[in-house]
Order: C-alpha cells, then sequence, then structure tokens
C-alpha cells in the first residue's frame, strides 16, 4: 500500500466533503482555463479574419461597425460608396492593393458578398471542388455553408434582400453554385462569394453603382500616417483600422473578462480555504488513525507527508477536472455559438494550462501545511493514553 | 529479550514515576497489574518505543531502543514490537484486510497476503476480511486489532488494557487468545490489566504489581 493510496482512501472517506472540495477547485480552474483557451482563440480569430487588410474605408460611421460588418461580417455595414470614390482608392499611389465588397443581400443567413479575385488572394482561398466565378449570378460558397444547406457544385439558390431574413427572395435571379470553398477556419466559411456585377445586377443597374467598402493594403509606411487622414478629411468615406477597432473591441469585453477572472480567483482561494478547513477539521478525528499509523511504524514526516499529500492530490484532482470542464464548457459554447467568426474549439489544450496545475498544486500545498504540521507535532504517547 | 534498567519518566507537572528493574526471558508471558496512575500505560509506552524515558533504558534483545535515531526507532517498533490498545483504532477508511497491509507498508516490510489471510483466519476473521471497521463489532474490532499487532510477527508484543471494553465471554476470550497467539507466534507479551477477570484468566505466574512513589520536584532538591 503506497502512500498515494492511503491518501486517496482518507478522502474517499468522506465522500460529501471531497466532493465539495473538488467541486470549488473544479469550477475555479474551469473558469480560468476556459477564460484562457477562449480569449485566446477568439483574439487568434479575430486577427486570422484581418490578416493583410491594413486599413477599410467605408460609409461614414461607426468605425467599430465598419471593422465589425466589413472584417468580421457580424453588424450591419455603415451604408455605401459611390464607385467612383472607390476607384479613386483602387488607383492611389499609397495603396497597395484594393479588394471591393459589396453587401446587401443574404443566402439562408448566409451573407452574399459581392467582391473580385482580390479577396480570393487576400485569404488566399482555395476551392475544394468546382471553379470560381466568370460570369454574373456564378457564386462560390464557403464550406460551412455547403456543409449547412447540402448545397453542391451545380445547384441553384435563391438569395434574399437584407442580411439575415428569409422573406424578399429575389426570385427573378438564381445563382449557380459554381465552386465550393475549402474550409479555412475564417468568415470564408460562412459567405457566398460572386461578382461585384452579380450584385449590381440583382438590384437593377438603374442608379449610380454603390458598393460597400474598401479592404486596403498600404504601399509604404508613408501610406499608413497619411492614407487615413486623406480619406477621412478629403473624401465622403471613413477609414478604420482593423488593429486598432478589434483592439477597442477587446478593451470592452475585457471589462467583463476581468471580472470573471477575479471571480475565479476568488473561487480558487476559496477553495483553499475549504481544503484547509477539511483537513484541519479532520485531523480531530482522526488523531488516532495517526497515532495508530505511528506505531505501526510511520515517522513523523511520513505522516507530514501523507497529509500534504492529500491536500495536494486534492487540488491537482480538482484542477484537472476542471480543465476538462473548461474546455467541454468551451466546446459546448463552440457547437452552439452563432457568430462562427470567431467559433472556440474546446478540444485545442494550451501549454499555459500547465500553470493552473502548478498554482492548484501550490494552493493545495499551502492550505495542507499547517494540518501537516499539527500532525507532525502528534505525540503517539499522549494521544494513545486517552483510551 | 526485553529488559529495563532504571526507568524514571517525570512528567510535565513534576511527577515522577520510577519503575522497578525488570527482565523478560524470551517467550515469556507477563501481566502488568498496579492500581489506576500507577503507570502501567507509561511502563507500557516506554516498552514499545512510544514514549521517551527521562531516564534509563529500555533494551529489546540486543537493541536499545531510545539509543537509535527516531526514524529507526520508528521502524523497529514497526517490525518487532506489536502493540494492542484498549480501543483497537482501526483505520476508518480501510477494510480489515487493508489495515493489515497498512501495517506492512508502514513497517517497510514486503506484502504479504497469505499472512494477513494466515493471521486473519488464526483469529476467526477471515470471513470479514472485506469489512470496513464500522461494520464489526466490539470484539470482532478487538480481534482485527489484534491481527494487525501480530501481522508483522513481532518479538515482543504488548497489550495495554485489551479487556476493558469487552464484556466477561470476550475478555476471557481474547486474553487466551493473545496467550495462545504469542506462544505460537514465539512472541514475548506483556499485557497491562487492572481487570480481576484478566488475572484469573491469566495462567501465567509472572506478575509485576508497580510501586509507585511521589517525589516533587522540591523535595528531590532536597
Amino acid at each position: 500500500m503506497n502512500a498515494f493510496q492511503i491518501s486517496w482512501k482518507n478522502l474517499k472517506a468522506n465522500r460529501l466533503t471531497l466532493a465539495l472540495n473538488l467541486l470549488l477547485i473544479a469550477f475555479g480552474t474551469g473558469m480560468l482555463a476556459m477564460l484562457l483557451v477562449g480569449m485566446r482563440q477568439v483574439g487568434e480569430r479575430l486577427r486570422d479574419n484581418a490578416r493583410g487588410v491594413d486599413l477599410v474605408a467605408g460609409a461614414k460611421g461607426s468605425p467599430l461597425q465598419l471593422i465589425l460588418s466589413s472584417i468580421y461580417f457580424i453588424d450591419f455595414p455603415t451604408g455605401n460608396i459611390s464607385e467612383e470614390n472607390a476607384h479613386w482608392l483602387a488607383v492611389h499611389p499609397m495603396v497597395k492593393k484594393a479588394v471591393p465588397l459589396a453587401l446587401g443581400d443574404n443566402y439562408a443567413g448566409f451573407r452574399i458578398v459581392g467582391t473580385d479575385t482580390g479577396y480570393v488572394s487576400l485569404h488566399a482561398l482555395e476551392l475544394a471542388a468546382g471553379r470560381f466565378w466568370t460570369k454574373p449570378f456564378e457564386i462560390v460558397i464557403g464550406a460551412d455553408v455547403a456543409q449547412a444547406q447540402g448545397v453542391k457544385v451545380g445547384d441553384r439558390i435563391y438569395g434574399s434582400h437584407g442580411l439575415a431574413s428569409d422573406e424578399d427572395i429575389h426570385d427573378d435571379h438564381a445563382y449557380t453554385v459554381t465552386g465550393i470553398l475549402k474550409k479555412k477556419g475564417n468568415a470564408a466559411d460562412n459567405l457566398v462569394l460572386t461578382s461585384l456585377e452579380s450584385v449590381w445586377e440583382m438590384h437593377g443597374a438603374g442608379g449610380p453603382r454603390e458598393i460597400t467598402c474598401m479592404l486596403l493594403q498600404y504601399r509604404s509606411r508613408m501610406a499608413m500616417v497619411a492614407l487615413p487622414g486623406l480619406i477621412n478629411r478629403s473624401t465622403a468615406m471613413q477609414a478604420a483600422s482593423p488593429a486598432k477597432e478589434s483592439a477597442r473591441l477587446f478593451a470592452l469585453i475585457g471589462v467583463g473578462v476581468d471580472a470573471i477572472r477575479w471571480f475565479a480567483v476568488a473561487l480558487m482561494a476559496l477553495a483553499g480555504v475549504s481544503v484547509f478547513v477539511s483537513l484541519y477539521d479532520s485531523l480531530r478525528e482522526r488523531v488516532y488513525d495517526l497515532a495508530v499509523m505511528r506505531v505501526m511504524g510511520a515517522s513523523r514526516g511520513a505522516i507530514f507527508a501523507m497529509i500534504l499529500l492529500e491536500g495536494t492530490l486534492l487540488t491537482i484532482l480538482g484542477s484537472l477536472a476542471g480543465i476538462l470542464l473548461g474546455h467541454g464548457a468551451l466546446h459546448a459554447i463552440g457547437h452552439w455559438q452563432g457568430s462562427p467568426q470567431a467559433r472556440v474549439d474546446g478540444l485545442v489544450f494550451l501549454p499555459e494550462e500547465g500553470w493552473l496545475l502548478v498554482v492548484s498544486l501550490l494552493i493545495g500545498f499551502v492550505a495542507a501545511l499547517l494540518p501537516a504540521i499539527q500532525a507532525y507535532r502528534t505525540d503517539i504517547s499522549e494521544t494513545m493514553s486517552k483510551i | 529479550m526485553l529488559q529495563t534498567t532504571n526507568l524514571t519518566r517525570t512528567f510535565a507537572n513534576g511527577l515522577t514515576l520510577r519503575f522497578p528493574d525488570w527482565t523478560v526471558e524470551t517467550g515469556g508471558q507477563w501481566l502488568l497489574t498496579g492500581e489506576s496512575g500507577s503507570g502501567k500505560t507509561t511502563l507500557l509506552h516506554m516498552l514499545g518505543g512510544l514514549l521517551k524515558p527521562s531516564e534509563g533504558q529500555v533494551m529489546v534483545d540486543v537493541t536499545d531502543l531510545y539509543a537509535l535515531p527516531a526514524r529507526a526507532l520508528d521502524r523497529f517498533r514497526g517490525q518487532h514490537i506489536g502493540i494492542v490498545f484498549q480501543q483497537p483504532h482501526l483505520i476508518r477508511s480501510m477494510t480489515v484486510e487493508e489495515n493489515l497491509e497498512l501495517a506492512q507498508s508502514l513497517a517497510g516490510v514486503p506484502r504479504d497476503m497469505l499472512r494477513i489471510r494466515e493471521v486473519l483466519d488464526v483469529l476467526d476473521m477471515d470471513h470479514k476480511r472485506r469489512s470496513y471497521p464500522q461494520e464489526l463489532s466490539q470484539g470482532q474490532a478487538q480481534r482485527a486489532g489484534i491481527a494487525r499487532a501480530l501481522v508483522n510477527r513481532p518479538a515482543l508484543l504488548l497489550a495495554d488494557e485489551p479487556t476493558s471494553s469487552l464484556d466477561n465471554r470476550n475478555a476471557d476470550a481474547v486474553i487466551r487468545l493473545l496467550s495462545d497467539l504469542a506462544e505460537s507466534q514465539g512472541s514475548t507479551l506483556v499485557i497491562s490489566t487492572h481487570d480481576d477477570r484478566v488475572k484469573e484468566a491469566f495462567f501465567k505466574e509472572f506478575m509485576l504489581e508497580l510501586r509507585y512513589e511521589r517525589i516533587s520536584n522540591q523535595l528531590e532538591k532536597s
């Protein structure tokens, strides 16, 4: 019978206390693991979607809204910009690359995006089947769209007006699916891509042609300094930086995240106190057990180590359960979450989570230290003389 | 086999107990009797390596118990001395069998299930080996405690008031059992008791009646 078995049997003898302590530790660790992994993944996904885009030019309004609608396809666009303005940007010497986006329709809730091949090369999109569009009303759909709707190459589908609803279907023009994209793990998985012409023709090319926004890449560092101001001052457009706006977004979320983090830390501290109280309390009824173990040949050091082992075993088991719990919860959130742009995956483990184990080991150690010293000091003869 | 010389124990309140020198031959069976407070338990604890005497020495065979370093004394006690207490004090989180296994592992001897089954069988506790202490009757628990004291084949078996919590029939049985087992295992046996039933049941003639002296510190100085 080794030390682990002895400690485990002792812990198991008080099932309710064991369960309470494990729960407390597991919830604290679980929340921290969830935050750690979740925030990391959301940040990565957000950055991944914005890769290659230095600046977005769109109609005036909220810069955050412009970024959300044009990079992550979450919010509504701020409005439209004229084709002349878009062209002015596309040929501007400070712009290395300009990708136009025209939003306005959806297919079963998935946004239909009018663009050109620039969007394909920006995200290095590849086809899983079929080919890219060449004529108006030919579309290429994202992997998740194909999977969710069971659409194949060659199918004909109808878009509807607006960004989310199924009503107001454009049943006069059908799109033909010419290609399906490979899964990239970013916003493109949930998009329906087509040419700008498709969008324009769908809405009747009566008035002046408009697009929603332009995704821009700077040609030089000079452009980084000058271009945003130039756009804001001398055109009817506004310029917004994805990096700056997502940092702002993170700062907004950060307040809530911090609150949850401190709550989890408080829970861990509480778990430490609970482990301490349980061990300290159990010593009173276990004083004979400890004395008898000494009689049977256990040294003072062995008894000391046994109590420490109980505390650390408890917190380690609890935090292991907590990490699994956190990942399970995260995976469930990822499974049901409505915003696929930043879908989280509970099956990814970070090396930083090892620190959670180290911290809980320390909590167990500290919580068990005083009870262990108390047990170390137990006098066999005195204890056994009390009957 | 067991020899004490000049044993003295001074308590924190100034009370000093002096014990007569005593020699027990190998395989001997002794009864330690005396009034309450005469120091039976104190002496027994000193013999068992649980309590360091203020003066004097305890020799078990060739080992001077209190000359050993603390860790070595613990190990020696686990391997060579078995102690039966008034209450069996079985570890509640473990079955009878596991309690005996624990005695082997804490003493640092190899796990020996055969020996455990053998001891339990002798004490008619084999059918209860998977039971937890709280599922045992008083008598069964006491026998499990005896089994645990015997499992490492101790050279010296000490019993401190082993019958005080038992009824007449069980008390008699326990004393006979201790005596028979000690003899068959080749252990030297010392039982401390103030129980008259034991004195009657115990057929060995050796008895040590404790004298005691109360000497205050001041008296000692003058």
